[in-house]
């Protein structure tokens, strides 16, 4: 056997095994600890694998593109998710800090569980192999199922766990179906040759087009397309709210950086049958996604519903297939990362814990008494509502113009529509802040990395948003 | 294409055919002459004491499940212990890193009470039965 080959471009998955490492020194340090206070030291053991990760990210960008074992790749588009998940899954970190102790003392497993599944989506987002792809999938879905029942007692949370298992693994199963019929039409599960031999002679069409639709309904799943979405609000919602940021941010990316690669790599002859099943799926999830949460009185399951309409919205940037897109999409994620970890860190300052979610009625008055707290509650409101100069109005531009320029502007017009419907029900939100009376006091919850996380996430939306240059730079599309 | 699987429909008429004549034969044929023993499940073995559908302790799925991870290892172990002069000081760090990982998990199961074979309650396991159905029942 070639010891030289299988050592080569081991960097590419050096952030994965630093992840990996920490999870192992996390569960030891955990069973090691001698009483209840030590604890307080495993996020920040978990915070320090995090930023180790980075910094081998970042590492890897100054070299060129490798690829290790054909199984995992470190191109622009790659790194650029695995920051995007990684700066996920710290902000989730610094919301767990204080969250954790009040629901379940078992820490050690949970900060485990949360670099795995950092680790699983990271993968997934550099994954060229079907089966990588699959193992990444499992491993950060396996973790979450986990960490969204992680509030034991709360029967909310024990359902939000068992609904998401058993959707999830029944999605996983279409997925890996669909991956199936894929490696009987090409004979390879290697995203690339999948594409060239596509290319050229184009397979046996009764397992490919299959093969295809099933794919598409396991990432569906995974990103909450309607109609795969129907687990989304009620997951969000039931797991506790740290482990809700983490899992929109980190899976939406994990898994549309995954998808684009796919369609991309390994599909991109196919554009013209599956970029018209994605406009029609694009259509639905905005729809269906902001009409749904026009009627939300919760915080947790508006912004759920708010994140099907997302995702809506950056499948529009799928549907073309040009870099131009996929760059689009990525953008459009780093940007939905800051802006909602955030929206959900003001929900932790309001909520009930009993009932892991806070009621509108919640924030009323809240401007009155905690102006900073209101402040940067609107300024993620109105960057998911797209308003300029906020992140999430560059976020929504991109992905608009990627359709517009790849001939899609019907599509962009029903995205830009939607947009402007959900300006309802985020801007009621900042009505109710700052125009309403407050129905019972509130006394917010803080703690030093909860107000760090809102800074850091209100920092960044107003930031990316004056300068969205400085973040398109060194973000790269993939093709083309 | 279809001509490829042609031996493949052989082969299931063939199976088919030959279990059906074990089958057969013998139940026209052979002598039949019950007895009490021939009643039980298993002619040797253990006489069943009890239906299986009963409650199982359960530290002893927990226990299914280590030995099947474990199991595992020394599958993956003998292979890589074959050919070991081949694969050379690699597939040693190799090896050891795969070792260490299920290290930390075994010393994970055994701090947390995973082998103790009995009723006590885990460290941060204060859950009382009655409080969730109660609560359950409430949201009903």
């Amino acid at each position: 056997m070639n010891i030289a080959a299988l050592t080569a471009n081991l960097h590419v998955i050096l952030p994965e095994m630093v992840l990996a490492a920490f999870a192992l020194l996390v569960i030891l340090a955990d069973m090691l600890r001698q009483d209840e206070e030590e604890s307080r030291l495993l996020p920040l053991l978990t915070l320090a694998g995090i930023l180790a990760a980075m910094a081998a990210t970042a590492w890897i960008w100054n070299r060129p593109v490798a690829s290790y074992q054909e199984g995992a790749i470190a191109d622009g588009f790659a790194l650029g998710a695995r920051t995007v998940i990684l700066v996920a899954a710290g902000l989730a970190t610094l919301l767990s800090m204080g969250y954790l102790p009040r629901i379940n003392r078992q820490m050690g497993e949970y900060y485990a569980l949360v670099l795995l599944a950092t680790l699983g989506m990271t993968m997934m987002a550099s994954a060229t192999d079907l089966i990588v792809l699959f193992l990444a999938l499992e491993i950060f879905s396996l973790a979450l199922y986990i960490l969204s029942g992680y509030y034991r007692k709360n029967p909310r949370s024990t359902e939000a766990s068992m609904k998401y298992f058993l959707l999830g693994a029944f999605a996983s199963s279409f997925f890996v179906y669909g991956a199936a019929l894929l490696y009987g039409a090409a004979g390879t599960t290697q995203l690339r040759e999948i594409g060239n031999l596509l290319a050229s002679d184009h397979g046996n069409p009764n397992l490919l087009w299959p093969g295809i639709a099933l794919l598409l309904v396991g990432f569906g799943f995974k990103v909450s397309l309607v109609p795969f979405h129907m687990w989304t609000p009620d997951v969000y919602q039931g797991a506790p709210t740290p482990v809700t940021a983490f899992m929109s941010a980190g899976t939406k990316t994990a898994a549309f950086a995954a998808f684009v690669r796919v369609l991309m790599e390994a599909l991109p002859a196919q554009q013209i049958q599956w970029g018209w099943a994605l406009a029609v799926l694009a259509v639905l999830t905005m729809t269906v996604g902001n009409l749904t949460a026009l009627r939300q009185l919760s915080l947790k399951r508006m912004l759920a519903y708010s994140s099907v309409a997302n995702a809506g919205y950056i499948l529009v940037a799928l549907v073309p297939g040009t870099a131009q897109g996929s760059k689009a999409a990525l953008f459009y994620l780093l940007t939905y990362a800051f802006m909602n970890v955030g929206a959900l860190a003001v929900v932790i300052t309001l909520e009930k814990i009993d009932e892991l979610d806070a009621l509108q009625n919640r924030a009323a008055g809240l401007a009155d008494r905690w102006p900073l707290l209101a402040l940067a509650m609107s300024i993620f409101m109105l960057s998911l509502s797209g308003i300029p100069p906020l992140a999430g109005f560059f976020g929504k531009f991109f992905v608009f113009q990627a359709a517009v320029e790849g001939g899609w502007t019907w599509l962009a017009v029903v995205g830009v529509l939607n947009s402007a419907i959900s300006a309802y029900y985020y801007l009621r939100v900042m009505v109710a802040m700052y125009f309403h009376e407050a129905e019972e006091p509130v006394q917010p919850r803080r703690w030093g990395g909860l107000s760090l996380s809102l800074a850091l996430t209100a920092l960044a939306t107003v930031i990316i948003g004056l300068y969205p240059s400085l973040w398109t730079g060194f973000l790269s599309g993939l093709g083309g | 294409m279809a001509i490829d699987y042609l031996p493949l429909l052989i082969l299931i008429i063939l199976a088919m055919g030959f279990a059906a004549i074990a089958m057969g034969l013998p139940a026209v044929l052979g002598p039949k002459l019950p007895n009490k023993q021939k009643y039980e499940p298993y002619e040797s073995g253990i006489i069943p004491f009890a239906d299986a559908r009963r409650r199982f302790p359960v530290q002893y799925y927990l226990v299914a499940m280590l030995f099947v991870v474990f199991d595992i290892e020394v599958i993956f172990l003998y292979p890589w212990a074959v050919i070991l002069n081949r694969l050379g000081l690699f597939a040693l760090v190799e090896m050891a890193i795969f070792l260490l990982i299920l290290l930390v998990g075994y010393v994970y199961c055994w701090k947390r009470g995973a082998l103790d074979w009995g009723g006590q309650v885990r460290p941060g396991d204060d859950v009382v039965e009655s409080q969730v159905v109660e609560s359950q029942v409430e949201e009903e």
